[in-house]
């Protein structure tokens, strides 16, 4: 009897990691984006999305609520704002 | 089942002398005929100049004993500065044999007159063939002509296995040499 | 062909014909020619293999574990603190269902320090999910790994496989060896091929996560395994037993069980040594017998148990001991007889630890013995020292 130890690539995709967060959520309010992508390259969650300025965003049913974004936006056009 | 032939030999060294190629050397020479044998070593400290011990059981079948031997039929003393702090001669068979590495012969007290003692210059041979006092193989040719158990032209078969070249052939050489010394 | 060569030569020449595609290992007493021969034939051009040198038995293990999950077969050999030291790996080969076979040439576990031979090193790793197997002579040691990669490597097992040989004893030991050709090798040994391998143009995690929703099942599917392996070992000994005209391996070994009142229980080398004392005892018309356990994970109960149900008197004789327990086997032979009719006396009987040599007469002391008060953990052949 084998049960194997593997899992296919994308299977991370299947936890909907977006119910751990508990107060704040950021805002992308892209109007001051020189789209460096500093939030992009440090989402823990890989879950922010965007090419040119002022059209990044991410994706809520991932986003842990972690404010890495915000801190790290040298533009200060990520905000954390509470949940509705 | 016919009765079964089992001869066991002992082999004093100390660590680095080669013991355990000599045992193995005899043992190669012991399979040329077709004869099985169990040729295993056993230490003290694992360094060089240790005292240690090597063993070949020979029989007519497969050998299962794995113990160490207590009672040898053959003795072969490579280094005999180790008479004089060890009882070499413990469990010696009454018609046991022994082999000697000396140029002297040293006095040796509490033998039977039963048990054979041969002495043989085996580092000197040694040292005037190959240029290093490494004895072991004129010991072995030596033991060929003592006991009929083995051949010396199955030791000389499995020494040209264990070596080649030169080194084969200045072994080859001692091995005749010890063999001669004693048929002499 | 058949050779005259010491036991650790023997296995590096076999291993070789196994074609491994990746040997790390670390050296140590009484392991060393084993690995050293293997590197000998790496540089003689004769093996052609990865040969990774560690600086540990966890990073040799670890480096095992790697290449066997990219789908290469690989090989390593410890002893002792070596096998203690890779503990942690091994449990992971295992559970991660990885088909390594390693040779552990047995030797004592410090403290004190002790290079000689016993079962502690391997008998402490008996919980992990690997198959265990004990070898005789150095024949059977040789025979045993190839056996071994095809039980391992088989779909229906996918089990790592320990081969345990008696360190000096076989290890440093000569005798006669028949090495297979290359050809019988190969048609008895296909090539390793892992389903679910890593490989970087199909990505695939391998080690995931089994929260306590998952992790039991995952024990109980090798535990399951572990019950196939028992039909599956004879099949392939005697698969083996076709082909190369030996016959070597299997669950256990019966020698004089017939008619015998007093048998011994034993694993390894000194099964050798058993035998010889059987022969001689029985020549005094004695009723004496052996059984030997070669495999001996998976526990072979079944076959344990027919063996001994006829029998009045069982010691088991263990290299190893659990330290304010028991002998592991003894504990385990004894457990076959719960419930059951017969009611054996079962002794248990500590031998050999750290190189004690064990001679005929410590075997007729336990046949002696055996006669006598039921024993639970008695200690053969120790010395009167005073205890302070």
């Amino acid at each position: 009897m084998i049960i194997h130890l593997t899992a296919k690539p994308g299977s991370a995709r299947n936890n909907k990691t977006g119910s751990w967060r508990i107060e704040k959520k950021p805002k992308f309010l892209q109007k001051n984006c020189v789209a460096c992508k500093n939030c992009l390259i440090i989402c823990p969650e890989g879950c922010i999305t965007g090419e040119e300025k002022n059209t990044f965003n991410c994706d809520y049913d991932f986003c842990k609520g972690c404010g890495l974004c915000a801190v790290i936006c040298p533009k200060q056009d990520i905000i954390m704002v509470s949940e509705e | 089942m016919d009765k079964k032939f089992l001869k066991e030999i002992r082999i004093h060294a100390r660590a680095g002398q080669g013991a355990i190629t000599t045992a193995s050397i005899l043992g190669d020479a012991l399979f040329e005929e077709d004869k099985f044998s169990y040729a295993f070593p056993h230490f003290g400290a694992a360094r060089m100049g240790a005292p240690m011990n090597a063993f070949v059981r020979v029989s007519d079948r497969p050998v299962r004993l794995r113990s160490q031997v207590y009672e040898p039929d053959y003795l072969l003393i490579i280094d005999p500065t180790l008479i004089r702090g060890f009882d070499v001669f413990k469990g010696f068979k009454d018609e046991g044999v022994a082999v000697i590495n000396s140029e002297a012969e040293i006095s040796l007290s509490g033998l039977k007159k039963s048990q054979k003692i041969f002495f043989i210059p085996a580092n000197k041979i040694a040292q005037e063939i190959i240029g290093r006092p490494l004895g072991n193989t004129a010991i072995l040719g030596a033991f060929c002509a003592v006991t009929d158990l083995v051949k010396i032209e199955s030791l000389i078969k499995a020494i040209n296995k264990r070596f080649s070249g030169k080194v084969a052939q200045q072994n080859v050489e001692t091995a005749k040499r010890g063999y001669d010394y004693i048929k002499k | 062909m058949k050779e005259y060569l010491e036991g650790s030569q023997a296995i590096a020449k076999v291993v070789a014909l196994c074609r491994p595609g990746v040997i790390s290992a670390y050296p140590i007493t009484p392991q060393t020619h084993i690995v050293e021969g293997l590197a000998q034939l790496v540089a003689d051009g004769e093996l052609k293999v990865e040969f990774v040198n560690v600086e540990s038995e966890h990073s040799a293990a670890s480096c095992c574990l790697g290449a066997l999950a990219t789908g290469v077969r690989a090989y390593t050999s410890t002893s002792s603190q070596g096998l203690l030291l890779m503990a942690e790996v091994i449990f992971n080969i295992a559970g991660l269902r990885l088909p390594l076979v390693l040779t552990c040439a047995n030797r004592a576990v410090s403290a004190p320090i002790n290079i000689w031979n016993d079962h502690q090193d391997s008998v402490t790793v008996r919980d992990s999910g690997w198959i265990q197997f004990y070898a005789e002579s150095i024949q059977e040691a040789a025979d045993l790994h190839i056996q071994g990669y095809r039980l391992s490597e088989d779909k229906r097992v996918l089990l790592p496989v320990m081969i345990n040989i008696d360190g000096y004893i076989l290890t440093h030991g000569y005798e006669v060896v028949d090495i297979p050709a290359q050809e019988l090798v190969d048609k008895f040994l296909p090539p390793y091929q892992l389903e679910r391998k890593l490989d970087p143009t199909h990505p695939l995690t391998l080690g995931v996560l089994a929260g306590p929703d998952y992790y039991m099942e995952t024990r109980f599917a090798i535990e399951k395994t572990m019950e196939d392996v028992l039909s599956i070992i004879p099949e392939i000994s005697n698969e083996f037993h076709r082909t190369f005209g030996r016959n070597t391996g299997g669950l256990i070994e019966k020698y004089c069980l017939e008619d015998a009142q007093r048998v011994i229980v034993a694993m390894g080398s000194v099964c050798g040594t058993i035998k010889e004392t059987i022969d001689e005892i029985r020549e005094k018309g004695e009723k004496v017998g052996l059984l030997k356990i070669i495999t001996y994970r998976p526990l072979p109960q079944e076959e344990i148990y027919q063996a001994l149900k006829k029998v009045k008197e069982i010691a088991v004789l263990e290299k190893a001991i659990s330290l304010g327990g028991f002998g592991p086997l003894y504990t385990e032979i004894k457990s076959l007889f719960q419930g059951k009719g017969e009611n054996p006396k079962i002794s248990g009987f500590i031998v050999g630890l750290g190189g004690r040599d064990i001679t005929k007469n410590s075997i007729k002391t336990v046949f002696d013995k055996l006669s006598g008060k039921q024993t639970d953990c008695e200690f053969i052949d120790l010395k009167n020292v005073e205890i302070r």
